[in-house]
């Protein structure tokens, strides 16, 4: 057996190291550290609790908006109050916003590039996808950030900046739109997504929403081979990306986009091909493999972050997080199965949830929200409210907040003594997906994707794809 | 311009990657057209490099030793000092703070991109066990990882671009003055950082300023009133020109309805009260505008609330504009 350690790597958020033991030219375990640790659970405790939506945008720069719609729905919570109608429609529109900004940055700066890499030179398709995704220089690069500062704009708008609004209060937004406004709002959104069509699917995105199977995704590539989408897999099949990095097959996701009439994105755990529901109470924190202090695991409202840097049998400054013991994968291919949508699933049924069925659910979900968006513009109702006073006084003492991120689940557990914030525990979706091992020695998504990886160079780009196809926020793992 | 480019190596520690995802947003041209054009190479930057894993450790470290030339290096995120550099490591073991230190000390200048890396910003807040600190200041004072009378080789301080996160324009504006060697000491306020926004105060260009001039106070985010009396807005007090340049197209804190929280300064994250509240003594705030004496302030916030229009009373504490400027009698029906 041989052993080596793999780092730092590029085009993911943050810091990430990995460790990889080989064994007749396979991973035989693989272990996954995130080595920077900040302490933003620690950064609230004494706080009064509305100071969370100042600081909690700030443990991510990439999904702060995310962070802070954890927060809001804690503090809602806390203080026994909930948005208007408006108030959600705006919420949503900010948080999809950013949801896109970061499949988009995903796929074309972060994802894509390895395809241009001089290792595959001498593959066929090699010479166009470096012309038009090599890093920085592609000629994709710079038309998607010119539509992503378009789409951008909506921040400026409705959320005064990105990254680090303060605009998400637990009553609500305290951005109220004009009918001039909402004008200004739909055309930008038109613009973006004239875009998309153009670029990105070379269709309507009612059609990339329709597609119901994998064989309508394979008709898909003939009908529009310029596409990037089409471009992807058309890479995809000839690389055999389905075949690469499956993991547990067991999915989580928490509610998404609550609007009056429900959630657009509902919770529930993805397992056997069917769903069921979220049940909080089974969500734990191993601390065994971490830099921290404890041992076994303990549900978020009883565990703590007290840094033991020299703690031999860490490898990670991230916890793990588990449901009824058991590690779960979390990001928009556990979105979509919950969501029933037929191609997701006709996908995972086949092959389980791997490098293409993550990169196919993240590209589809920009599809069906886009249209969602307008809706959600066109819902608001320009005379009422768009914000409820929030309380002086909060009237629990505990509370959880959930929501997605793009990358996945996101849960704030929020406890008050005399009225300050006594507790803070985060578990962000690639704590989900990149967690170390726990005290039964379960390794982590992430971890059991690499098993079995067939590799003769650790550094091979197979062991990246699968990397880079959970789209990893290492920020947000440790905060 | 530059006759040649310049080579600059982006490195970021115990930051959220703000920074970076700000600058993304740069608008007209986009960020790598615009590195470009100002006679920049982006030798290596975590989330934009093609080089990963063994050949980034080689190059990084390459450039460390000196056996590759470097001419600029940002750094986005606060440096973590404490247990010997644990809270941060390479994964050759190394502590990131020694290779920032080593590559610092070569390089001929030194950028801090945002408030983590100028002055620890919120990675240092609260009981910052994790040691973390700025590049040559711990919060108000000189000093953090590099000392305070550090100078890089071209001669500078480190060049301080704070902000929680900074503005895309800050960042490339200085990278250009950077890229053509124009920008001089002298262009650094007392703090490190550009003058050509740090010389403005949130305040200037405020949405708001009708409801400051008669202290026409919100009593909560999202109202249209001024926030300083009672909201905890520091815009008078704030170094930034946020409210004259504008955010993604045209926002800011302010026309966003919620308060400045003065995120460009050195101890912003521990402001000693809560970031939606305003400390008062006697009935006013006691952090009033740095330059104006506090008898004057108090005279003249007496005097502007005994003159304020119905019009602009009204309006401060709701979430539109519910009475209108009137018109001249002679327009009126």
């Amino acid at each position: 057996m041989s052993r080596r350690i793999l780092g730092p790597f590029n085009r993911v958020e943050g810091d990430l190291n990995i460790t990889l033991d080989f064994a007749d030219g396979k991973v035989s375990a693989a272990r996954v550290t995130a080595p920077l640790f900040r302490g933003f659970e620690r950064i609230l405790l004494g706080r009064e609790p509305l100071d969370a939506l100042a600081i909690v945008p700030r443990i991510c720069g990439i999904c702060s908006v995310s962070q802070s719609v954890a927060a809001a729905n804690a503090l809602s919570a806390l203080y026994g109050i909930s948005p208007p109608p408006n108030g959600l429609h705006v919420r949503n529109l900010v948080h999809a916003v950013e949801n896109i900004a970061d499949h988009l940055s995903h796929f074309y700066l972060f994802f894509m590039p390895d395809f241009a890499r001089a290792d595959y030179q001498s593959q066929p398709w090699h010479a166009g996808i470096f012309a038009r995704f090599q890093a920085q220089r592609g000629s994709a690069v710079a038309p998607m950030l010119e539509a992503r500062a378009i789409l951008m704009r909506f921040m400026g708008s409705l959320a005064g900046h990105w990254p680090h609004t303060l605009c998400l209060q637990p009553g609500g937004v305290t951005k109220v739109v004009s009918a001039a406004e909402r004008v200004r709002l739909q055309q930008w959104l038109r613009t973006f997504r004239r875009y998309l069509e153009q670029h990105t699917f070379g269709q309507p995105l009612e059609a990339i929403a329709a597609l119901d199977s994998a064989e309508a995704l394979a008709h898909y590539r003939q009908q529009a081979p310029k596409a990037d989408f089409a471009c992807f897999l058309d890479i995809a099949d000839q690389l055999h990306l389905h075949t690469l990095g499956r993991s547990y097959d067991r999915f989580i996701a928490a509610d998404a986009y609550a609007a009056p009439d429900g959630c657009w994105s509902p919770a529930g755990l993805w397992q056997n091909g069917s769903s069921q529901p979220l049940a909080l109470d089974d969500i734990s924190e191993d601390n065994h493999s971490s830099w921290l202090a404890g041992e076994g695991s303990a549900a978020p409202l009883h565990n703590d972050t007290v840094p033991l840097p020299d703690k031999a049998e860490g490898y990670s400054w991230s916890k793990a997080p588990r449901i009824a013991g058991a590690a779960a994968e979390t990001g928009a291919l556990a979105r979509g199965l919950l969501r029933g949508e037929n191609l997701l699933c006709d996908m995972v049924t086949r092959d389980g949830g791997n490098v293409l069925s993550r990169v196919v659910a993240r590209l589809t979900e920009v599809a069906r929200i886009v249209p969602q968006m307008e809706q959600w513009l066109a819902a608001l109702q320009l005379d009422d409210a768009f914000q409820l006073a929030t309380p002086t006084q909060p009237q629990h003492s505990q509370a959880i907040g959930l929501t997605e991120a793009a990358r996945g689940m996101l849960g704030h557990w929020v406890a008050l003594d005399a009225g300050r914030i006594s507790r803070y525990q985060i578990i962000a979706p690639t704590t989900w997906n990149f967690s170390p091992r726990d005290s039964q020695s379960l390794p982590g998504p992430l971890e059991k994707a690499l098993e079995g990886v067939e590799a003769s160079d650790p550094q091979a780009l197979q062991v990246q794809h699968i990397v880079r196809s959970f789209d990893p926020c290492q920020v947000c793992t440790t905060h | 311009m530059a006759s040649k480019n310049k080579r600059l190596l982006w490195l970021q520690s115990g930051g959220c990657g703000g920074c970076t995802l700000s600058l993304l947003n740069a608008e007209a041209p986009s960020l790598f057209t615009t590195l470009a054009d100002i006679g920049i190479e982006l030798i290596w930057h975590p989330s934009f490099a093609e080089q990963s894993l063994d050949e980034a450790m080689q190059l990084l470290q390459r450039l460390a030793n000196g056996d590759e030339p470097l001419d600029m290096l940002c750094l986005e995120g606060a440096v973590m000092t404490g247990a010997a550099g644990r809270f941060h490591l390479l994964p050759d073991g190394q502590a990131m703070s020694t290779l920032i230190e080593q590559l610092a000390r070569r390089t001929s200048q030194v950028i801090a991109v945002g408030t983590c890396a100028a002055y620890g910003g919120i990675s240092a807040a609260g009981d910052n066990l994790t040691g973390a600190t700025g590049l040559n200041h711990s919060g108000n004072h000189p000093g953090g990882l590099l000392g305070g009378d550090f100078h890089a080789a071209g001669g500078l301080p480190v060049v301080n671009i704070s902000g929680c996160p900074t503005h895309p324009g800050w960042v490339l504006e200085t990278l250009a003055l950077l890229a053509s060697d124009s920008l001089k000491a002298s262009d650094l306020d007392p703090l490190g950082r550009p003058r050509f926004y740090a010389d403005k105060l949130v305040h200037h260009g405020c949405d708001k300023n009708e409801f400051y001039e008669f202290k026409a106070s919100a009593t909560a985010p999202g109202q249209m009133g001024c926030l300083m009396e009672h909201v905890g807005c520091k815009g008078t007090q704030a170094h930034a020109d946020c409210n004259s340049r504008g955010w993604n197209g045209e926002g800011s804190c302010l026309t966003g309805g919620y308060p400045c929280i003065n995120c460009t300064a050195p101890d912003f994250a521990d402001p000693g009260h809560g970031f939606f509240s305003t400390p008062q003594v006697a009935g006013f705030p006691v952090g009033l505008p740095t330059d104006m004496p506090k008898a004057w302030f108090v005279a003249l916030a007496t005097l502007s609330k005994s003159a304020t229009p119905a019009r602009v009373r009204q309006n401060a504490t709701r979430d539109r504009i519910t009475v209108p400027p009137s018109l001249p009698k002679k327009n009126k029906a």
